[in-house]
């Protein structure tokens, strides 16, 4: 079991951190009604962590015995859709993109009906039962505008929990009909914390961890709590010992393979900017993409790493430069051009 | 249900006209035409929140009383079916029918005129072709039956339409009477409130009293929760900084320190600002929202410098909506707003 996994904490008591937001959430579920809840925060701050742990609150254990399931649904006379789904005793949970952007309207309804018009069979502590939609920025419009109605008709049987990344892209009478909840990403301290506790259980010596050990998985991290555990259990796994695992300060916290292909674009980037230097680069392009890496996350990181290497002179263009790129990657079709055409921008920039 | 669960916002509906807060002159003309009890045809408009859902609602119940109004007043709004079909066949239908006669005892109380109403509630978003077919049915069938639309945008309703209805303009309510209706909703649920509690949910609500009052409903059920637990929250106390939390208001200290950060191009730093609000789950539309609000009202800033702003704010307002990454977006902003600032 990953580390990830072996230390999420399972119930509201469990949670240490935020805690501010935990009595909140406490207050919430112990009260015999809740509302509506949209969650939103950045990747790796505990958002879906939360969730699981108000629905145990609701339901308790039985909220864990969960099943996936697979169904077939026909969205016009003639297509049929199939989706998979995570169903349990008292809610559902899904993720739009299983469902494709054509469908997740119907799909929405039709499981929100029929989930709103049964009522519970198995006892529990509440007549209502909870619909957690993950990714619920992803939803089409729509789609959300379904779920606007939907929300106000079936509030006796039905709770629905949105887990978004922003609520940017959430329309407006959704969230004034839901209890917003941000989920800030954990902070130096908080992650310390943490990885010290995992240590100990570990059985890493020295804890507290060094220093440095930890500033070096911190700053990899980005202030995600999930990619720190990953850094520290991928550092500690190569090292040898049985019974105790000793660390120091120059233990190597190994960077992500991918990082250091963007690294070198970088690098190769800066020091020749020529149209045979961006076809090697386009190379490298293709080869990250075909190993998954989503594109715009390259270019994410790829302006991180340009801006640590030129002159500050240079830095608004290419910032602006990387935000059009990006844009046109999402709403445009094949995010290759438009790599391409970030890097022939920047060394552009470069040369004059 | 237990009545905790009743959305404030129906429950502290007004029920008369004389309860419905500012809108001065529309009350009155609707006040006349109830003493004369008759109506036009009406259009209401304005910004959501301001009452003319309200309104409409209150009139039909001085008009009918409670017990007619079921059998004389057809609602529908725009989560119902409102193609031209049901035009055609559900609001004709209604249209057609003949009056409900009134009992002996409503009558003595209430007006009860001669005809139904029917409210098109969030009439903007129907169709065009819908709207086409309603012109013939309100001029065939004025004699038993008045319409009322209620929508946002009144250049959304159809020229035809909208000759054929008194218009109604509603207005963003007045800071004062706003404060007075939600101080009486706090008062009557026995809720304490921090001084600037309700400023700050009128202020995060834009003039909008509806969303201003969930807010509300959310802040307490949250305190009250917290106290049936043991908690060392003071249960009836609403809290500045749960109303910030509730409401998604970014703090003015991180707009503030934006706006100071645009002082010099220092792109490095612009970085770390704008990854640290990120991560801290700010949602980039809210802050680019309350950026404008400090932006505008900025008086070291200069015309010049501000036109190019609202340029590129409208520019990153597109991006977001089309999905664009939050933090580039931010970082984009940032530093374009630097170098138009180092410009003048």
């Amino acid at each position: 079991m990953l580390w990830v996994d072996k230390y999420a904490p399972k119930t509201l008591k469990d949670l240490d951190l935020n805690d501010n937001l935990t009595d909140r959430l406490k207050s919430l579920a112990y009260s015999e009604d809740l509302p509506h809840l949209l969650v939103y925060g950045p990747s790796g701050a505990g958002k879906k962590t939360r969730v699981s742990a108000v629905l145990h609150a609701l339901y308790g254990n039985s909220a864990r015995n969960v099943k996936l399931e697979s169904r077939t649904f026909a969205a016009t006379a003639s297509r049929k859709v199939e989706f998979t789904l995570i169903v349990g005793p008292h809610h559902f949970e899904l993720t739009p993109s299983d469902l494709g952007p054509n469908n997740d309207r119907i799909i929405i309804q039709e499981l929100i009906k029929e989930l709103a018009q049964s009522n519970q069979v198995t006892k529990s502590a509440h007549r209502f039962r909870v619909v957690v939609i993950n990714e619920a920025d992803t939803l089409s419009r729509d789609a959300q505008a379904a779920l606007r109605r939907t929300m106000e008709k079936y509030t006796t049987s039905l709770r629905l929990v949105l887990v978004a990344q922003s609520t940017s892209n959430i329309i407006e009478p959704i969230k004034s009909r839901t209890l917003q909840i941000r989920v800030p990403a954990p902070d130096y301290e908080s992650i310390t914390r943490v990885l010290n506790r995992v240590a100990q259980e570990e059985r890493i010596s020295p804890v507290p961890l060094p220093e440095e050990l930890l500033a070096k998985i911190f700053a990899q991290s980005g202030r995600n709590l999930r990619r720190a555990l990953l850094s520290l259990e991928a550092a500690v796994s190569v090292l040898p010992g049985d019974q105790q695992i000793v660390v120091s300060n120059s233990t190597t916290v190994p960077p992500a393979d991918w990082r250091e292909v963007i690294t070198e674009i970088a690098q190769m980037i800066i020091k020749v900017q020529s149209a045979s230097q961006l076809l090697a680069i386009r190379g490298k392009y293709y080869d990250l993409i075909a190993h998954c890496i989503p594109p715009r996350i390259i270019i994410k990181t790829l302006l991180t790493e340009l801006l640590t290497r030129v002159s500050s002179s240079k830095k608004p263009s290419i910032v602006t430069a990387a935000a059009l790129y990006d844009h046109r990657i999402q709403i445009g079709n094949k995010s290759i051009f438009h790599l391409e055409a970030f890097t022939a921008k920047v060394m552009n920039v470069l040369e004059h | 249900m237990d009545a905790r669960q009743i959305p404030w916002v129906e429950k502290y509906r007004p029920s008369k006209l004389d309860e419905v807060a500012a809108q001065g002159n529309t009350v009155e003309v609707l006040r006349k035409s109830l003493k004369l009890a008759n109506l036009p045809h009406m259009l209401f408009y304005g910004p959501p929140g301001t009452g003319k859902t309200s309104t409409i609602l209150a009139l039909c119940k001085e008009l009918f009383g409670p017990k007619l109004m079921k059998s004389r007043v057809l609602e529908l709004n725009a989560s119902d079916e409102r193609g031209i079909n049901v035009v055609r066949k559900s609001i004709k239908t209604f249209a057609q029918l003949t009056v409900s006669a009134a009992t002996p005892e409503d009558k003595q109380n209430y007006p009860c005129p001669p005809f139904k109403v029917i409210i098109l509630d969030e009439a903007d978003s129907m169709t065009q072709d819908a709207q086409g077919a309603l012109r013939r049915i309100m001029e065939n069938y004025s004699e038993i039956t008045r319409f009322c639309l209620v929508c946002n945008y009144v250049t959304r309703i159809i020229d035809p339409v909208t000759s054929r209805c008194s218009k109604f303009r509603f207005t963003s309510l007045d800071r004062n009477s706003a404060l007075a209706r939600l101080d009486y909703i706090r008062s009557n649920e026995g809720l304490m409130c921090e001084d600037g509690v309700l400023d700050l949910l009128l202020h995060a609500a834009n003039g909008d009293l509806r969303k201003a009052i969930t807010y509300l409903q959310s802040a307490s059920m949250f305190h009250q929760g917290a106290a049936e637990n043991g908690m060392e929250v003071d249960s009836t106390t609403v809290t500045m900084e749960s109303v910030q939390e509730i409401t998604g208001l970014v703090p003015e200290s991180v707009i503030e320190g934006f706006l100071q950060l645009t002082e010099s191009i220092d792109v490095d730093t612009i970085k770390r600002a704008v990854e640290d609000a990120v991560n801290d789950g700010w949602s980039a539309t809210q802050i680019l929202s309350q950026f404008h609000d400090t932006i505008i009202q900025n008086s070291l800033i200069g015309t010049n410098a501000k036109t190019e702003i609202s340029l590129l704010l409208s520019r990153i307002d597109r991006c977001l909506t089309d999905g664009a990454d939050e933090e580039l977006t931010l970082l984009d902003l940032l530093v374009q707003c630097a170098e138009i600032r180092s410009k003048y």
